[in-house]
């Protein structure tokens, strides 16, 4: 018992031929295998021990850079090309692939980790069979998709919840075949079972499968209702039996994934774009001096012969020097640039998983970047793609407010004392003590209207111990509803059948349940009819305000009047509402109507439509009693977040699998939708209707885009059970014209496939940077299509977070990740960017300028180690420390002005053209750099008369130039001057004194005569007073005419973050004190509208009523649980008070055996 | 404990991690970036008339004695095939040419920063390794062995190519010529003399040649260049140390004598002046000249006018610039509050 599901490292079956049908049989272990199905492990890790050098190297040499620079090194092993010395290349070349390796293996390894933990979890296994059979407990995540065999409960029932696959959070029914029910949980008769089923193929939908199962010669067909697919949680069940039909990589969710890409961001892209130019441009430059090359042997090389003797013809030297120069010049691109960018990434990842304002305490869940190579791209999005439930929302539903016979209660007061009702939930809140005293004071409306709720529903109660009582509810909604109803003294106890026990203020009274009259979505509405101890018939009805509204009778149009009123603050707070009424009802026509609704229950055709008119006919003339208002808890500052995201003009759809109204509620309370706004609807229910539909569509897009109102579109593709029809070819362009005219867009009852579609869509034709949010496997397929797949974790699940990019606890922290995290790393990333290239581009074009005067010779200005240690000492940890510190301004100001986010949008910042100015801005400092000296040193000598205008002296003099100068440029680059910019800076400034001082004195060169030949050169010239004169002068005609711009540039052109930062600068006194307030908050205010809007939002599908009312629908005790079976009971069950809150206090059992 | 336990994954909060680090954050205002460019300018201007001043005090004599006008005493000399041909150069100063005088040798069109020239020698031979004697390295090819097999020593291009013409200089008093004493003692580097460049410590000089010949360019090996003073034979001789160091630019001077004794300590006193040239090194082929120069220096080295008027030139435009930002400035400060 309890062996690991699966071996690690097992290979998934190679399935060459598409499979047509699949075909096992229970406990036959052989039989399955000849087939070669995927068995459950995941497996996500690239190397083991043995293969990790040689595959890493071979990755890494497939990295056109890498490659590029082994082929250098191979020139540079030619003596007649080789223009410096082996190491200039080899010391860079080496560092990057081992950092780049050590990279690699701590990657793997986590990726190991991971494997391991996700393909270790445990389930029970029947063993003496095989592989196929599994048993489940309570509240455990399914791991591979089943066919339900048997369960504890009545009528091998199962509850599950599948908000990870659709984020409906309201629990389904699945039922096993009652002649696999039979087998319980008998193990004997689950070992001999031998029943083979043959099904269809694996494939992503997850509202169909066909299949049969043979038994003993019968066959059965097998449908959705049978299958548990991996990802759904089993609730309120004790243990069930299945068979395994697919695992690992074939099952439905997986198979819904979406391919895993290599994601890239819009910079890397960018930047391979530069780096071919940049090719392009150095062969060009080799040419023109290979060309001069040429030219200078033919006319001058030949005849200097007497003191250079060549050996070769001026178009053979032409060619030898072209690659002299590819050496030299490689500079250009140097191979430091990529190792620098993943450290810069890496880095700014850091700050990501450090950040103590997106650490959750309450789940201790810090914020994690899973990818370390998307942070700058985090600063240029425009479109986020949101998940609803458990994203934007907690999935915790609570009874709010409420409006009784004309009088609202719920003010937020102080919290109500429960402590007089035994029976209390102790969880449940409630700020009005009003409404307590109402109850207590026996006022009839509210205690009719608690009543009502107490016994109009269809929820399951379950009493562990006496007085500990735990609701099943279908749908959190109901749930809220009936605890609140429980803690104002209407306590439902127990139901049967046909009864429905309620504890009433303390007495125990037992109504008769008459009818139910069930909920659908077209009704809109649920009633139950019963009969008091007293012998009263009563039909309660509870649902959508509008429907209610219709039936009511006339009596009731002063408070109908009133509860609208209070209806629309409710919704506009954003808090779900119902309307809930009553009818006494005459005992005759009851039965005369009992009797016409048996025998519409059972007519053979039109059941359906004569159930409806029947129920139509009763619920009727109804007494209004008040209205409910139930918040769908959004999470924490998700409206603020909201806001200040599209004030960075970042445009968020929401994309559902839940129901349109559920859906728009939760958009009105997070501020996406606001009342002025104009609704498009769109409703498609089949492929046929799509282009009709559309025209409509069309139209009034079309008149919305005349409004100045901006609209919102709701856009509700096929339910669940159609394939994506709206994101057909033909379609998305119409789609997402119209999607993009609106401000707001919302897509219902979308399945992840068709969410990743949409996001695709958007990736496709708008160029745009694409964020994807949530936090359930229906979310993974949009997660991985997205340019950045954000995961919230600490809910229930973990396969979001595993595919995501960066995963943290809230949705809130969304704004700190793009406004501060991304928007740093974006500009740090630009600026380094900018700066590296403008430094390599002007250390190389000096050696182009001096070719004129070395005849073409592939001489280098400087001196090799200069060259060699340029980009991996001189240089590197002064733009490093730039660029993973640089702040244009902190993140306080960062949220004041979300406008501070738009550059990146616009890829401002590092752009073909930012490319352009910087290759300029380089050639015009390369020319300064060379020149400069070249005519300061021209025909002079030392202050003594001595030799100045050697080679070594130039080449010192020309190199120290350029590092001041760069180290300059990266100063005047510099925003944010911390210690560590100051001692990077100068330390690497003095670094460079300190090593060419020691490189050229006289030990070194003792020690290694042919490495240091430039011995003394440094004490003979630094100590010339026009040496450094010359150096002050480059320095300054580089830095000044950058400076003039910049400045003029701030005062003629400002931009948004030169007005902040002049800001920051001049108000700096102030922003320290208001440090300490977070960005005022906005109250979400009641408003009161004109246009009334419906606040109805119910979560729950067509309802079990009838299960209700059937007689075999009983709880009965759950069967004593087999001695082999360890786990006797779930643990978890007794930490939760109310089953449908569990979501969020949930926790993984623990993993140890 | 509990508490502890539950915040196990918090991130500590350290200014590094929190990106609070307590930093200057300097911005490109008008009230330093005006008067910086004002300062900078008057700066750049003072600096700059004291460099043009001092390089105004220079004075430099150059003479080119290539022989490629036929009206040149060395005209003559200018056929390569004619060896050992002397030529002379007459001028005169009008004032006294200040001393202390330094005599230059200067090469144009010259390419020692050709990179296969300046590879072209040994490292190991000149800092008197003997292995190398035997033995040079191949980048002195094809100066490394001559036709017999045997090393050259010094090996390589660069000091095959030594430059060999010789210069007397005579004032004429009253008509007979007065030899003006050169001083070719610390001519070059202290280190190339000291550290970089080493006889073999094998006495006499002589031998530690054994088996290796001269480079054919050369009259006589290089245990013979200065016969008189050991100190300054073989790979120590101050001519060749100073040839050694390559130019960078194909246009150089390089120092031959100093003038620093006897009546000319003080300089070269206004009258008639006679260089004697041996002329021996061949430039005409490829186009080259030769000359010569005297000079004295200063504190900021020789003459060049450059750097001085760049100085002003540079000072002026900030100062310039200063006006027009003070006025874009004015014009358009943008208002503190929006």
């Amino acid at each position: 018992m309890g062996s690991l599901l699966s071996q690690l490292g097992l290979e998934c079956g190679g399935k060459d031929v598409r499979e047509k049908e699949r075909h096992l049989r229970a406990n036959d272990r052989e039989l399955n295998l000849s087939y070669k199905y995927a068995d459950n492990a995941i497996k996500t890790s690239k190397y083991n021990i043995f293969t990790f050098l040689p595959l890493n190297l071979f990755e890494q040499f497939q990295r056109l850079a890498n490659a590029y620079f082994l082929f250098l090194l191979c020139l540079q092993s030619i003596p007649e090309v080789s223009s410096l010395p082996w190491y200039t290349t080899v010391v860079p070349l080496v560092l990057v692939l081992s950092m780049t390796m050590a990279k690699d293996s701590s990657d793997d390894m986590n990726r190991h980790r991971c494997d391991k933990q996700v393909n270790n979890r445990k389930v029970e296994i029947l063993i003496g069979g095989d592989l196929s059979l599994i048993l489940l407990y309570l509240s455990l995540l399914l791991q591979a998709d089943l066919l339900l065999l048997s369960s504890s409960e009545p009528l091998n029932l199962v509850y599950i919840e599948t908000a990870e696959l659709d984020g409906e959070t309201n629990l389904k029914v699945k039922q096993a075949l009652t002649v696999t029910g039979k087998l319980e949980d008998s193990i004997e008769k689950l070992a001999n079972f031998n029943g083979e089923v043959r099904c269809e193929p694996p494939n992503n939908r997850l509202d169909k499968f066909t299949g049969t199962l043979t038994l003993n010669g019968e066959t059965y067909s097998l449908d959705n209702e049978r299958i548990l697919l991996r990802g759904c949680t089993l609730r309120n069940t004790q243990w069930c039996f299945g068979l395994v039909v697919f695992g690992g990589p074939d099952t439905k969710l997986m198979q819904n994934c979406g391919r895993t890409t290599f994601k890239r961001t819009s910079i890397d892209r960018l930047m391979n774009v530069l780096v071919l130019n940049i090719f392009g441009f150095l062969m060009i430059m080799c040419l023109i001096l290979a060309i001069g090359n040429g030219i200078w042997e033919y006319q001058e090389g030949s005849k200097f012969a007497a003191f250079l003797p060549k050996g070769v013809n001026a178009p053979f030297s032409a060619f030898l020097t072209f690659w002299s120069y590819v050496i030299i010049l490689n500079t250009v691109v140097p191979i430091s640039l990529y190792i620098s960018v993943e450290i810069i990434r890496l880095g700014n990842s850091f700050y990501i998983n450090w950040d103590r304002k997106m650490y959750y305490p309450k789940s201790d869940t810090p914020a994690e970047a899973r990818t370390t190579t998307l942070n700058e791209e985090l600063g240029q999005i425009k479109y986020i793609f949101s998940d609803k439930t458990g994203t934007l929302t907690q999935n915790i539903m609570t009874f709010n407010k409420c409006s009784i016979n004309g009088k609202s209660y719920g003010e937020p007061w102080q919290k109500v004392d429960f402590s007089w009702n035994n029976l209390a939930d102790p969880k449940f809140c409630f700020h009005d003590n009003s409404l307590v005293e109402e109850v207590r004071e026996g006022n009839p409306e509210v205690q009719a209207f608690f009543r009502l709720l107490a016994l109009c529903h269809t929820v399951m109660p379950e009493e562990k111990k006496e007085g500990e009582l735990y609701y099943q509810a279908q749908s959190p909604d109901e749930g809220a509803l009936v605890t609140a109803a429980r803690n104002f003294g209407f306590v439902f106890r127990s139901r049967t059948p046909e009864r429905i026990t309620v504890v009433e203020m303390g007495e125990l009274v037992t109504y008769e349940l008459l009818a139910v009259l069930d909920f659908n979505n077209v009704r809109k509405r649920m009633s139950v009819i019963v009969r008091s101890p007293e012998g009263k018939l009563t039909l309660y009805c509870k649902g959508a305000d509008t429907i209610i509204f219709e039936r009511l009778n006339p009596s009731c149009s002063n408070l109908t009047e009133v509860t609208t009123e209070h209806l629309n603050e409710f919704a506009g707070e954003g808090l779900r509402t119902l309307a809930l009424a009553y009818k006494d009802i005459d005992p005759e026509y009851m039965e005369d109507w009992k009797l016409r609704h048996h025998e519409a229950n059972t007519a053979m055709d039109e059941r359906e439509e004569k159930l409806d008119a029947l129920y139509e006919e009763i619920e009727k003339g109804l007494q209004l009693l008040g209205s409910t208002a139930v918040e769908d808890k959004l999470q924490d500052g998700v409206p603020q977040t909201i806001e200040q995201l599209s004030k960075a003009d970042i445009k968020i759809w929401v994309l559902t699998g839940d129901k349109q109204e559920t859906a728009e509620n939760i958009g009105y309370s997070c501020n996406m939708l606001r009342d002025e706004m104009n609704e498009v609807f769109i409703v498609l229910k089949h492929h046929s209707t799509w282009n009709s539909i559309s025209l409509v569509f069309h139209e009034q897009s079309f008149i919305t885009f005349l409004l100045p109102i901006p609209p919102h579109l709701t856009l509700p593709p096929p339910s669940l059970s159609t394939q994506a029809f709206a994101l057909e070819k033909d379609m998305e362009m119409e789609l997402l014209r119209t999607a993009c005219m609106c401000q707001t867009v919302i897509c219902c009852r979308v399945t992840p496939l068709q969410k990743a579609q949409v996001v695709e869509l958007v990736k496709k034709y708008k160029q745009a940077v694409t964020l994807a949010v949530g936090d359930g496997a229906n979310d993974v397929s949009m997660i991985k299509a997205a340019h950045i797949g954000v995961g919230i974790s600490g809910q229930e699940g973990m396969q979001a977070v595993l595919s995501s990019d960066y995963s943290f606890a809230q949705f809130r922290y969304l704004q700190r990740l793009l406004l501060v995290h991304g928007r740093w790393s974006y500009l740090r990333m630009c600026k380094f960017l900018r700066y590296f290239f403008y430094k390599n581009f002007t250390f190389t074009f000096v050696h182009f300028w001096y070719g004129f005067f070395c005849g073409f010779s592939a001489q280098t200005v400087y001196d090799e180690w200069f060259i060699t240690l340029y980009n991996l000492v001189y240089t590197a940890l002064p733009v490093l420390s730039l660029s993973l510190l640089d702040q244009d301004v902190n993140d306080w100001w960062s949220f004041q002005y979300p406008q501070l986010y738009t550059p990146g949008q616009l890829n401002q910042y590092f752009s073909k053209r930012a490319f352009v100015y910087t290759v300029l801005h380089s050639g015009y400092s390369s020319l300064v750099l060379f020149f400069i000296p070249w005519a300061a040193m021209y025909d002079t000598v030392r202050d003594d008369g001595k030799e100045i205008v050697d080679y070594q002296s130039f080449a010192l003099l020309a190199q120290t130039c350029l590092l001041i100068a760069v180290s300059i440029q990266l100063g005047l680059d510099t925003h944010y001057w911390t210690a560590v910019n100051q001692f990077f800076l100068w330390g690497s400034l003095s670094v460079y004194f300190a090593v060419i001082f020691t490189m050229y004195s006289n030990g070194m060169f003792l020690t290694l005569i042919s490495s240091f030949p430039f011995i003394g050169t440094a004490r003979n010239s630094l100590n010339q007073p026009n040496v450094w004169l010359t150096m002050l002068l480059t320095s300054i005609l580089c830095v000044l005419p950058v400076v003039a711009y910049r400045f003029l540039r701030i005062l003629l052109w400002p931009t948004i973050n030169d007005k902040v930062r002049g800001r920051g600068s001049t108000h700096l006194s102030l922003v320290r004190q208001d440090k300490v307030l977070p960005p005022a908050p906005r109250r979400v205010q009641a408003r009161r509208t004109s246009t009334r809007r419906s606040g109805y939002a119910f979560s729950h599908a067509q309802g079990y009523g009838d299960l209700v009312t059937s007689g075999k629908f009983l709880r009965r005790t759950p069967k004593s649980r087999p001695a082999l079976f360890s786990q006797t009971d779930s643990p978890l069950a007794q930490t939760q008070p109310q089953s449908y809150r569990t979501i969020s206090e949930w926790e993984e059992p623990p993993l140890s055996p | 404990m509990k508490e502890e336990l539950e915040t196990a994954n918090r991130p500590d909060n350290t200014a590094f991690t929190q990106q609070r680090l307590p930093a200057w954050q300097p911005m490109l205002s008008a009230g330093i970036v005006i008067p910086g460019f004002v300062l900078i300018g008057l700066a750049f201007i003072g600096i700059g008339v004291a460099l043009f001043i001092a390089s105004q005090n220079i004075t430099v004599l150059e003479k080119d004695y290539t022989g490629v006008e036929i009206t040149s005493d060395c005209y003559k000399c200018s056929n390569p095939s004619d060896k050992n041909c002397t030529c002379k150069l007459d001028f005169s100063l009008s004032n006294l040419f200040e001393g202390p005088v330094f005599f230059y040798y200067g090469l144009s069109n010259y390419f020692q920063s050709q990179r296969s020239y300046g590879v072209s020698k040994d490292d190991y031979q000149l800092s008197g390794d003997l292995d190398y004697f035997k033995t040079p390295i191949s980048a002195c090819s094809p100066y490394q062995y001559d036709a017999n097999q045997n090393p050259i020593v010094p090996c390589g291009s660069l000091a095959n190519s030594m430059f060999n013409d010789t210069f007397k200089l005579y004032q004429i008093v009253n008509g007979t010529k007065k030899l003006v004493p050169f001083d070719g003692k610390g001519i070059a580097w202290w280190t190339d003399y000291n550290i970089k460049y080493r006889n073999p410590s094998v006495t006499p000089l002589k031998n530690a040649f054994n088996g290796t010949v001269k480079p054919p360019f050369w009259s006589k090996p290089a245990y013979e260049l200065d016969t008189s003073d050991p100190s300054n034979n073989g790979f120590v001789n101050q001519d060749f140390l100073v040839w050694m160091r390559r130019a960078a630019l194909p246009d150089f001077r390089k120092l031959y004598r100093r003038i620093t004794e006897g009546d000319y300590a003080s300089g070269l006193p206004a009258g008639n002046y006679s260089l004697e040239i041996g002329y021996n090194y061949p430039v005409l082929s490829f186009g080259g000249r030769k000359k010569v120069v005297f000079s004295n220096v200063s504190w900021m080295g020789g003459k060049n006018q450059f750097l001085g008027i760049a100085y002003l030139v540079v000072g002026s435009l900030c100062v310039v610039m200063s006006t027009v930002m003070l006025i874009v400035y004015a014009k358009f400060k943008f208002p503190e509050d929006d």
